[in-house]
Order: structure tokens, then C-alpha cells, then sequence
């Protein structure tokens, strides 16, 4: 690997990489929950693309991940084979649905913390890390354009849909603190350049979520509790059935070629 | 097909000569191979017909993406969750186009929609059957596609300019759903025995439900006639149901599956193969809602629409706000 590889232990710099991979293969799986339910025909287009192009992303950093790490696992054998509490997502993304509103708040939530990582990641000191933000930047503007426009007309669209985005918002906010606070393998790869100072990525989050709810008249909670866990393994109750789903036939016929 | 048993007028083809001048001028330049758009005179059974023909496509298109996505969140690697995902996302961009085909002869997509959550219109019989196996993601790819493709490679040249535009779009992206299906159909029958096992009975639960999405024999229907003399059909049930059986058997001896008919055997004679027909008696059932998935279907599809009804209001609710705010703004 590269300099700044060398600098960093490389346990923490594949457990970086595989939380931005879990998270986006874990968001892409409950998106893709959605295909054929959802409330209108743009709206299936839009969730079966956005979980593609975060399946996508999966595919690019759990592939990495498994170089890094250096045992020969590919990003196959990294999503298919772990259980739960070797996987590295944030709470948030493995939470069930709930209805569409509870979908697409989550979502802006997401994105606005994912497009704000990204941008820093545009100049981490590793080029492939460069490289897949780059690739990865284009889709997710683009997710985060649709869902922050998706809340604001909601939040300020009827009574019902007001009340509903509000709710939302109220029930995902305790599982926003994960996505910025700080652990060792964040310091840790933040010092090496690899990663961006967790602290900076949350005050840009910040920024948009505050504009963005400002003009969907929904009001901030003023909680400031945050679950955390799902970025060291210990996660809900969610993410055993989701992989029980997942890894289904990898499990059942290992070895097969599909 | 997925517009199955389409009725039009139910009265025959008219002979030119007993058309009025307006019909017979229209069915002249059908007849010379024109396109027929929207703003342009059409006889009433004529944009019917079409309307039922490209709704019930599109129904065919939604709701299709309910069997195959059924596997998605277990499809077996990140590559093939990737291209099932992409595939049902292309057929609900089919249900797009069609609908915008459909509002072009003046029937909204609401209208549409309410007719198939009440019943009163039909999807293709193949999507009430269920998805058992990941194999019967690669059976309804090589064999459903495939005879969609059938139908719809014609369709392209259909009269209706907004339908045969739509066709040639969804055609070049049915030939990639249909090669993706047999890869993975490829994969399986070459795979362990278990996965032998499931590609053979993929193969015995689509064959005939394939067969079926034809339509029973329509040589002797006034509505098949008289949608031919429109060219928004362009071929008999059985032709192309002989065309998609011809292409298939070799595709399913290249994969060493056996397809579950003891009839079937070349015809040098005729050029093709004889084939038992598919149990009529079950399409008709199915067609009257005793498939054997039709209740989760179609009420999937309901409860999508119903659950999302309040998405639907408060973006019409945030859009009239904003044209109030506008006109006060003036
Ligand atoms: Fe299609
Ligand atoms: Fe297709």
C-alpha cells in the first residue's frame, strides 16, 4: 500500500472502509426492500436506482477493504460471510423502514452526512480512497438533491404529510450522533489523512439539515442523545434478519458459484 | 402476451368498402405503413382498443416487479443483486413509457391504475405465479422475457407512433434482461447438483405459464382480426408462441435441461417443433384471480397505493402552496 497505509494500522484502515461499505450495502438492501411498493412509479425508479448506485459503492469499498486487510476476502466474501457483529454500519441504516415518510427522512439524513463526507474524501491522502468519492460524489449529490427536495415538500406540503415528516425526523434524530462522533479508528485514520476529522463532516451535515428542515417548516429536535454501536459491531435486533435474508444462499449452499 | 386477450370492437373487420371516408382514409394509411400520432383522427375502437392493449402492458410492467423483487435482497452476490436491481428498475421505467404512450389517447395514468386496483383490468397472467428459488430469477429472465420479446420486437413496428416508439426503447433493454436471465440459468445448470436441481424445476414451473402468456389460439377471433387490420397486433398467438418454443428448446439443451413436455419433437415437415399445449382450464383460472399469487399481487399493489396516498397529497399540497405563493407574489 501506499505511504499513508504504512502510517496507519491497517486493521483500522479496513475497518474504516468497511464501515463506508456496510453502510451503503445495509441503506441499499432496505431501499431495495421498496422496489414495486413504493407510493408512485418515480418513486420505485428513483429507490431500485439509488440502492444500484449504492450497491455500487459497496462493491468499490468493500472491495478495497478486503486488499487492505490483506486475508484474500473479497467484497463478496465481506458481505456474505460475516455475522452481524463484524459488520461496521451505523444504527441508522439498519432500522426498518416504516412507512415512506420514515424512508425518505432517513434518507436526507444519510445523504447530507454522505455527500459531506465524500467532498472531504476528495483529498485523502490515498488515491483509491480519492478515487471511489469521486465516483461516488456524482451519485450521491444526486441522492441528496432528490431527498432534501422530497422533505421540503413534504414537511411543508399537507397537515398529514407535515405531521408525518415531523415524526420521522423526531424518530431517526437519536441515530444521526453515530454518523460524526468520533472512535479511535476515526482519530486514527483522520491522523493518517486517509479519512476527514469526523467533527468537521458533522458541522457540514449540520449546516445542510438546519437549511434544508428550515424550508420544510419542520422543527429540529432538541435532543442531543445519540445511539451508538453499530460502528464497533454491536448493533439492533434489525441487522440479524436483514443478514439472515442477505447471506440466505451463500450460507445454505457454500461454495456454489452463482 | 402481457396484453393478454385484448377485446376491440367485437365486430369484425370492415371492409373498405363499407368505411366511411374518414375510416377508410385512415385505414389506407395504415395500411401504407404509416404512423398514426396522437392530435391525429382515429376511429373511437381504435384508441379503445389501444387503451386497453397498452394499459394492461403497462399493469404487466408494475406489477411484474413484484415476483423478481422478491429475490432481490437475497440475490446471491453484490453482482447479481446489482443487475436485478437494474433489471426491475427498467421495468418500471417500461410502466413509464407505456403510460405516457396510454395518456396520449387521452386516459390519465390515475384512471388507469384505478381500473387495475379494482379489477377491471388485467396484468399478464405469468406474474401471479410465485418466485421460489433464486433459479426462477434466471427462468423468468431467459423464458418471460423472452416471450415478451417476441411480442413486442413486431410491436416496434406497430401503428401507433407512441406505442411503437415505446417498443423500440423497452426491446433493446428486454435482449439484455433475457441474456442475463439464461447467464444465470447457465451458472445453475452447470453448478452442483443442487443448483442443477433448482435451474430443472425453474424450467418445469415456467414452461407452460410461459407458453400461456400467448393467449389461447385467437385464428378464429374477431378482436385479433380486427387488431391485426390495425397493426397493433401483428402476429397470431400461435405464431409467435411456435417462434418462442423453436428458439427456446435449443437454448434449454445447450443447457442441459429438460423441458417438461413429452410431445415435443421436430417437425421437419413444418420447420418447427411440436409441442403440447399449455392446460387452458388453469390459464382461465388464473385469469379470474385463482393464480396462485394473484390475491398478494394485485394486493400489493392496492396497499402501495393506498399507503402512499398521503405522499401523493402533500406534494399536490406543497405544489399548490407554491403556485398561491407565486400568483400573490404577481
Ligand atoms: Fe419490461
Ligand atoms: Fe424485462
Amino acid at each position: 500500500m501506499e505511504a499513508a497505509a504504512d502510517q496507519v494500522d491497517r486493521t483500522a484502515y479496513a475497518t474504516w472502509l468497511m464501515r463506508m461499505g456496510d453502510n451503503t450495502l445495509i441503506l441499499g438492501h432496505r431501499l431495495s426492500e421498496w422496489c414495486g411498493h413504493s407510493p408512485v412509479l418515480e418513486e420505485d425508479i428513483a429507490m431500485a436506482n439509488t440502492a444500484l448506485d449504492l450497491i455500487g459503492q459497496t462493491q468499490l469499498w468493500l472491495g478495497l477493504a478486503g486488499e487492505v486487510e490483506g486475508a484474500g476476502r473479497t467484497a463478496d466474501n465481506l458481505a456474505y460471510l460475516r455475522d452481524a457483529s463484524k459488520f461496521r454500519n451505523v444504527l441508522m441504516v439498519e432500522r426498518p423502514n416504516g412507512d415512506f415518510g420514515q424512508t425518505l427522512m432517513r434518507q436526507f439524513l444519510f445523504d447530507a452526512w454522505h455527500h459531506a463526507m465524500l467532498t472531504e474524501l476528495l483529498t485523502s491522502t490515498e488515491e483509491r480512497v480519492r478515487e471511489i468519492a469521486a465516483k461516488a460524489l456524482k451519485e450521491v449529490s444526486y441522492h441528496l438533491e432528490r431527498s432534501a427536495d422530497l422533505v421540503i415538500r413534504l414537511g411543508d406540503g399537507s397537515e398529514e404529510s407535515h405531521a408525518r415528516m415531523q415524526a420521522a425526523l423526531d424518530d431517526q434524530w437519536a441515530y444521526t450522533g453515530e454518523l460524526s462522533t468520533p472512535d479511535e479508528i476515526d482519530t486514527a485514520t483522520a491522523a493518517a489523512g486517509i479519512a476527514p476529522d469526523l467533527a468537521k463532516v458533522g458541522t457540514v451535515w449540520r449546516q445542510t439539515v438546519e437549511e434544508v428542515l428550515r424550508a420544510a417548516t419542520l422543527s429540529v429536535p432538541d435532543s442531543t442523545f445519540a445511539h451508538q454501536g453499530g460502528k464497533s459491531g454491536r448493533h439492533t435486533e434489525h441487522l440479524g434478519y436483514i443478514l439472515a435474508d442477505m447471506q440466505f444462499l451463500q450460507r445454505a449452499y457454500p461454495g456454489a458459484v452463482w | 402476451m402481457y396484453a393478454q386477450m385484448v377485446k376491440s370492437t367485437g365486430e369484425g373487420v370492415k371492409d373498405l368498402k363499407e368505411m366511411s371516408p374518414e375510416e377508410r382514409a385512415f385505414q389506407e394509411r395504415i395500411d401504407r405503413g404509416e404512423k398514426i400520432e396522437p392530435k391525429e383522427w382515429m376511429p373511437e375502437g381504435y384508441r379503445k382498443t389501444l387503451i386497453r392493449q397498452i394499459g394492461q402492458h403497462a399493469h404487466s410492467e408494475i406489477v411484474g416487479q413484484l415476483p423478481e423483487g422478491n429475490w432481490i435482497t437475497r440475490a446471491p452476490t453484490l453482482e447479481r443483486k446489482a443487475i436485478l436491481l437494474a433489471k426491475v428498475q427498467d421495468e418500471a421505467g417500461h410502466g413509464l413509457y407505456l403510460y405516457c404512450a396510454a395518456e396520449t389517447l387521452g386516459v390519465s395514468r390515475d384512471e388507469l391504475l384505478e381500473k387495475l386496483h379494482s379489477g377491471n383490468m388485467k396484468y399478464s397472467s405469468i406474474f401471479n405465479y410465485p418466485t421460489l428459488t433464486w433459479a426462477d430469477i434466471g427462468a423468468i429472465g431467459w423464458l418471460v422475457d423472452g416471450a415478451a420479446i417476441m411480442n413486442q420486437v413486431p410491436l416496434q413496428r406497430t401503428s401507433y407512433g407512441p406505442y411503437s416508439r415505446a417498443m423500440i426503447r423497452i426491446c433493446k433493454e428486454e435482449s439484455f434482461h433475457q441474456r442475463q436471465g439464461y447467464d444465470i440459468m447457465m451458472k445453475m445448470a452447470k453448478g452442483t447438483p443442487e443448483q442443477k436441481e433448482m435451474a430443472q424445476d425453474a424450467l418445469n414451473r415456467f414452461w407452460y405459464p410461459s407458453l400461456m402468456m400467448f393467449g389461447p389460439s385467437d385464428k378464429d377471433s374477431v378482436h385479433s382480426a380486427q387488431s391485426m387490420a390495425w397493426k397493433i397486433k401483428i402476429n397470431t398467438n400461435d405464431e409467435l408462441r411456435q417462434k418462442f418454443v423453436d428458439q427456446t428448446v435449443p437454448q434449454a439443451e445447450y443447457l442441459g435441461l429438460t423441458i417438461p413436455d413429452e410431445n415435443l419433437a421436430w417437425n421437419e415437415e413444418k420447420g418447427g417443433y411440436d409441442f403440447s399445449e399449455p392446460d387452458w382450464s388453469e390459464f382461465y383460472e388464473v385469469l379470474k384471480g385463482n393464480g396462485p399469487c394473484n390475491k398478494e399481487r394485485l394486493g400489493a399493489r392496492v396497499k402501495a397505493w393506498e399507503d402512499g396516498a398521503w405522499f401523493r397529497e402533500g406534494l399536490m399540497a406543497h405544489a399548490e402552496k407554491q403556485s398561491a405563493a407565486k400568483l400573490a407574489a404577481e
